[in-house]
């Protein structure tokens, strides 16, 4: 990972900058209303930007997502900082017996202690899926858990 | 009905006659919003405009908008405290110190001989020092996020020149309060001196138990949090001018103070309140200058601008500088600081009272005026604007060289 210099912005915000492996100079000026902007440098003059983009809280999420990171992760760092506690994205393969099952019929926290916090259906996620969320193959669980409930729900949805 | 009393004569008059200067002030308000920039000479014009030997003068009791006007500059200065925290102002102080120094230097210092220059008494020459001195931070803000300037490489220093600018005003504003009050020179000194020890006791203060203080505010609603915040505010303010530390800078600090999640939430909450108030404050104070003074400072006030325009383009180059910056960006940075506003005309209405206040109060008006409005403009072309030649070819990133933006 390339070198990331963070810059504070008096009473806006904090900027985030880095070079891309092409040489262009990229940075994010994260607002602390939420609000985000990406700037590209113009590569003669680079004081100023030649590319700018105004994102609400809402366009950065959508952006994050499309660029593989899905948000969800911000938040589920910080339970990872609980002892004992981890999180695991388990993918439902084609053959798995829940294919085509509801979460509550699957009884998992009950076998396992692990809950199905999300679940990431093409690329979109839905949190805090209900008993009734039916699987499809493709879904991705995002579960919480002790490491060996976790490794217990792997083996169950996995078939 | 104790507000109706405090308006005094026939209040249904009263009502009619703020109302109509409400929603004035609301056209020019939108008005400014459609030309991109900042309001506040629309306010002042409208203050003229409704003041004695005006156009439409109005008869409400100066009492009651005076009231408003103060609470409108306590609300200033804590929304300005509440947009600083704590580690930007410690970061802001290692490395802002000399170019905020040269930043004095290059705009505190002709005002200050202006107003010696036209004969006025040292206290009001040094409020006229201060005038030309702070830029408003409000306008300044605005203007680099409207131009899309938050990602250049000259931002932050701008931004950092505004913090070391309004730290300048903890201490400036209660030496220019015992300035307007002392009597004789020693007496004038023990004033100082208790002010400034005052201030960075309180600052002290705010920065150490500031995180407490907002541990205690944060479960609260919002309603009870703007009610406590404001509270708080009205009351340092009034007890720092008990002590003739300036009510403003007691209200500064109460900003300060506040950190983290019930800073942003106060900050939302006190905005509005603080535009209603501000405005009154503005109008108020050019309510009071009479237009007969306005023709005599015109002329001054245009000098004033153009050497301290000069001034402030000295302060961006320098600040910028380090950072790397080649001269095109510092030339924009220069010209983001030109715009005054705001804490000029809170200095200016210090002196309302001092021997040649009036002609302060006409000349920072005329000069607010010509800055608020120019400042944005120039640094909207500032990368049209042709650079001296001679500089161009210093440093390796001025290869694109003048004119090319």
């Amino acid at each position: 990972m390339p070198e990331v210099t963070e810059i504070r912005l008096p009473g806006v915000g904090v900027r985030h900058e880095y070079a891309t492996s092409d040489g262009e100079r990229v940075g994010v000026v994260s607002h602390r209303s939420g609000r985000r902007e990406i700037v590209v440098y113009d590569r003669d003059d680079p004081d100023t930007c030649r590319f700018i983009l105004h994102l609400s809280p809402e366009d950065t999420r959508t952006l994050a997502e499309l660029l593989g990171a899905p948000h969800l992760s911000e938040a589920l760092t910080s339970v990872q900082r609980i002892e004992g506690l981890a999180i695991d994205w388990i993918t439902l393969p084609e053959g798995s017996p829940f294919v085509g099952s509801t979460i509550g019929e699957g009884r998992f926290r009950t076998q396992t202690g692990a809950s199905i916090v999300a679940v990431i259906r093409r690329d979109t996620p839905l949190l805090s899926p209900g008993p009734e969320h039916r699987f499809q193959a493709g879904d991705v669980s995002v579960a919480v858990g002790t490491p060996e409930g976790l490794a217990q729900l792997r083996q169950l949805l996995s078939g | 009905m104790t507000l109706v009393a405090a308006v005094g004569g026939d209040a249904a008059l009263v009502f009619v006659e703020i109302g109509v200067v409400a929603l004035v002030l609301a056209v020019l308000a939108r008005l400014a919003g459609h030309l991109g920039i900042t309001a506040i000479p629309f306010y002042l014009l409208a203050g003229l405009a409704v003041g004695e030997g005006g156009i439409a003068p109005l008869d409400v009791s100066a009492e009651f908008i005076s009231l408003t006007a103060e609470i409108g500059v306590l609300l200033l200065l804590l929304t300005l405290g509440l947009e600083y925290t704590a580690d930007e102002l410690r970061q802001g102080l290692r490395g802002g110190l000399a170019p905020g120094a040269l930043d004095a230097a290059a705009n505190f210092i002709p005002g200050l001989a202006a107003g010696l220059l036209l004969g006025w008494d040292t206290t009001t020459a040094v409020l006229l020092g201060g005038v030309c001195w702070i830029s408003s931070s409000g306008v300044v803000a605005k203007v680099l996020a409207d131009l899309d300037r938050l990602g250049n490489r000259e931002t932050p220093a701008v931004l950092n020149l505004l913090v070391i600018e309004d730290l300048a005003m903890a201490a400036y504003l209660p030496v220019v309060a015992a300035l307007v009050t002392g009597r004789d020179l020693a007496d004038t000194a023990v004033t100082v001196c208790i002010a400034l020890a005052a201030v960075a006791l309180v600052l002290n203060v705010a920065l150490r138990w500031g995180v407490r203080l907002s541990a205690v505010l944060a479960p609260a609603s919002d309603e009870a949090l703007l009610l406590a915040v404001f509270g708080l505010t009205l009351l340092v303010g009034g007890l720092a001018e008990k002590v003739q530390v300036s009510a403003a800078i007691g209200a500064f600090l109460v900003g300060l103070a506040l950190s983290g999640p019930v800073q942003a939430r106060a900050g939302a909450l006190v905005e509005p309140l603080r535009d209603l108030f501000a405005a009154t404050f503005f109008l108020f104070f050019s309510f009071q200058i009479d237009p007969r003074d306005l023709p005599g400072a015109i002329v001054p006030a245009a000098a004033l601008a153009v050497v301290t325009g000069a001034g402030k383009l000295v302060s961006g180059r320098a600040a910028a500088r380090p950072l790397g910056v080649g001269p095109r960006g510092r030339l924009r940075a220069g010209t983001a600081l030109i715009a005054r506003g705001e804490f000029s005309i809170v200095i200016a209405a210090l002196g309302a009272g001092t021997e040649n206040g009036d002609e302060l109060g006409a000349l920072a008006a005329a000069y607010v005026l010509l800055t608020a409005v120019a400042g944005p403009l120039a640094a909207k072309y500032a990368d049209r604007l042709p650079l001296p030649a001679r500089r161009a070819p210093t440093t390796p990133t001025s290869s694109v060289g003048p004119g090319v933006s």
